[in-house]
């Protein structure tokens, strides 16, 4: 099969570009159509997200991918040299399968684009344009995703500082589910956090400000309840979680209140995310067992140790995408074979059929039984025969003797000769313009 | 037969063990599948062996040391699976598999009959009695394990990114402080019952004055700490180092209690 990739992606294409190229999830079948009536393409899918636009296919020699940008989108070829990359073959799979297990991705092990592989690849096949050679190529890209995903843990750590603060409350109480958050300080950092908490699970968000009027309209956003700043010592008792991110110029939350809120809690712990400079908790605070205290520099250190724990994983993960690269090749070439198969099992069945008609006359009456015998033993005869010429064939499918093995048995049975377009071109990446 | 059971059940727990180790380093889900599969087929052997004991057995069949172990490291087992299918953590399995395999090992070095001279008591009333106060230290061991557990998390989360190494993948601090609070008041009434039980036993046979005795004495002594450790976490909430070091108090006491056998007059393990 010739396997051709072509796209531009966050790495070839700055946003300007890419913005231009993008195509909207209603208008995909229509984008997967003009694809696959491009001049020698067999089967196609688009793949378009907010970092990439890909088109995958199954092309005959005369394909040529380029058009299909300038064509669909209405922009020149000139305004994308240089931005695109171009995969052919065993390079083709090998992208598919990175882009799959999320190894190409902007923010490596991110989750969603699996998501949307899957998705492009149900539009393309719900239109027809994806069902042999693709199908199997997508297939396997997904188990090869899956197979990153639980062997190494590239996309197990969280590398954003709100996700990072989501990341240790749960390392704390094990779920945000049925936990209250509570916001000291309004501003925009204090309400991407308090988003991320609640998309979490958390079930209360209590929020206090000096400015009384900005948390009511935070609390309203995400429909929790603004406290009078008055409040604050005696509301925080009631938190799991206290985000700070005020403009006090000295800590609210010292050691004292941290014994105090303790002891009030009964020794539950607490954990104070501090995202204000300077700090609105103070360092001591941590000190207590059962207080957790994480600055603005403590959860970027993590995201730092979890994006390099991202790395190496995603180093493990490279090799399982090229120990299925390879897999998949040897599949792909055992392949060619099978249209030699079919043909000599078609013929030797041929070949049956008419010597059994022949002598079923001279035979006379026979029972069910001996006719269902007469089939067994013939059919046993050809298997028999054909038995070393096709595990020969399936043996050396992916050998340099293949294409000669072949040959020889289609001329010793006297088969048709193969159709060209079937046979697949030498593997390797043919040219990459990024 | 019941020591050749022992021994197969030994040697899984020793594949489990491995396990248990090599997931320290790696977080492959076929270690602790391996771990599981292993704990749990030793079980059935170890348990087949267990039964073994009791229906050949003229006397009480939990009398002699190497029998105590076996069923001590048959019930930390039980509760190490049954902590995994709520929780879904096999964290506990660092501490456990060594030990269950220390005394599955101990257990088995000895024949695991009778001396006929048990037969001083009720059969029953012992093993109750014995049965009762190990299901009660089963439960103090895992809580003990889970405050040392506790402790690391703790110590893991105030490090604030630096590299925690092995012990990176804890279950969360609630996690941990729950499995050890569940343990305690499990174990409570089990200890409780033992040690009446017991009492019942030794005045039967030896009158008011086993009261004097040392393990009768360190044994009170540990329920007293163990009662003051679950009073003291479910109405001050003690968690982490507090809890830990009573934990631990109440664990050191619980092996001065078996050392103590040793000393004793009215409280000793038949010879194996």
């Amino acid at each position: 099969m010739n396997f051709k990739l072509i796209g531009i992606n966050h790495n070839s294409a700055p946003l300007e570009v890419r913005e231009r190229l993008s195509v909207p999830e209603a208008r995909l079948p229509e984008a997967v159509r003009y694809l696959v009536e491009q001049p020698g393409v067999e089967e196609g899918m688009v793949l378009s997200t907010c970092n990439r636009v890909e088109v995958l296919t199954t092309v005959r020699q005369e394909a040529d991918l380029r058009k299909f940008f300038p064509g669909y989108f209405g922009v020149s070829q000139d305004s994308l040299d240089g931005h695109w990359y171009e995969f052919e073959q065993r390079d083709a799979v090998r992208h598919v399968f990175r882009v799959a297990s999320s190894l190409d991705s902007m923010v490596v092990g991110e989750p969603q684009i699996l998501g949307q592989v899957k998705e492009a690849y149900a539009v393309a096949r719900g239109i027809g344009a994806v069902h042999s050679a693709l199908d199997a190529l997508l297939s396997r890209a997904f188990a090869v995703a899956k197979r990153v995903r639980s062997e190494t843990a590239v996309g197990s750590s969280s590398i954003s500082i709100s996700a990072v603060a989501v990341q240790l409350a749960e390392k704390i109480f094990g779920s945000l589910q049925g936990r209250t958050v509570f916001l000291v300080g309004a501003g925009k950092m204090a309400e991407l956090a308090a988003r991320h908490l609640t998309a979490n699970g958390a079930a209360r968000l209590l929020v206090c400000n000096r400015t009384h009027e900005r948390a009511v309209r935070l609390a309203e956003i995400f429909g929790g309840e603004a406290i009078p700043y008055e409040r604050l010592y005696e509301t925080a008792e009631c938190a799991d979680i206290v985000l700070t991110s005020t403009g006090a110029p000295d800590p609210i939350f010292r050691r004292e209140h941290g014994e105090m809120l303790l002891s009030r809690r009964r020794n539950r712990p607490m954990f104070f995310v501090d995202i204000a400079v300077p700090r609105n908790v103070h360092p001591d605070v941590n000190k207590l067992d059962g207080m957790f205290v994480y600055d603005v520099d403590d959860l970027q250190l993590v995201a730092d140790s979890n994006s390099a724990e991202r790395r190496k994983e995603a180093q493990r993960a490279e090799q399982i995408v090229e120990t299925e690269v390879e897999r998949f090749a040897a599949r792909m070439k055992s392949l060619h074979v099978v249209p030699t198969i079919l043909s000599l099992q078609e013929y030797c069945e041929t070949i049956r059929q008419a010597e059994i008609d022949r002598i079923r006359g001279r035979l006379g009456k026979i029972s069910p039984e001996q006719e269902a015998a007469i089939e067994a033993m013939t059919r046993g005869i050809i298997n028999k025969l054909l038995h070393t010429p096709i595990t020969t064939l399936k043996s050396t499918a992916a050998s340099p003797e293949a294409a000669t093995i072949e040959d020889v048995i289609r001329r010793i049975f006297n088969l048709e000769p193969k159709n060209l377009d079937s046979k697949s071109g030498n593997s390797g990446r043919k040219k990459t313009e990024d | 037969m019941p020591l050749f059971w022992l021994r197969v059940a030994l040697t899984l727990y020793g594949i489990g063990l491995l396990g248990a180790v090599m997931s320290l380093w790696t977080n492959r889900s076929t270690l602790t599948r391996v771990m599981l599969g292993a704990a749990g087929s030793g079980m059935v052997f170890h348990f087949v062996s267990l039964t073994e004991i009791v229906m050949l057995s003229d006397t009480a069949a939990l009398s002699s040391l190497h029998q105590i172990e076996s069923f001590l490291a048959f019930l930390l087992m039980t509760f190490f699976l049954v902590i995994y299918g709520v929780y879904k953590t096999v964290s506990p399995g660092i501490a456990v598999f060594p030990l269950v395999f220390l005394l599955t090992l101990s257990a088995q070095t000895s024949a695991l009959s009778n001396d006929a001279s048990a037969s001083q008591v009720s059969n029953s009333w012992v093993n109750m009695h014995v049965g009762l106060i190990l299901i009660g230290y089963s439960a103090l061991i895992f809580s003990f394990f889970a405050s040392i557990l506790y402790l690391i998390q703790e110590k893991n989360l105030k490090a604030k990114g630096k590299k925690s190494g092995v012990w990176s993948r804890l279950p969360a601090l609630a996690t941990i402080d729950e499995i050890g609070y569940r343990c305690l008041v499990f174990g409570f009434p089990f200890m409780t019952f033992g040690l009446i039980s017991g009492s019942v036993l030794a005045e039967a046979r030896f009158g008011p004055g086993f009261f004097r005795d040392p393990t009768i004495l360190s044994a009170i002594v540990m329920w007293v700490l163990y009662t003051i450790l679950l009073y003291a976490r479910w109405s001050a909430g003690w968690r982490g180092k507090r809890a830990a070091y009573m934990a631990a108090c109440a664990f050191c006491t619980a092996l001065v209690v078996l050392a103590a056998n040793g000393l004793s007059s009215v409280h000793r393990f038949v010879s194996p």
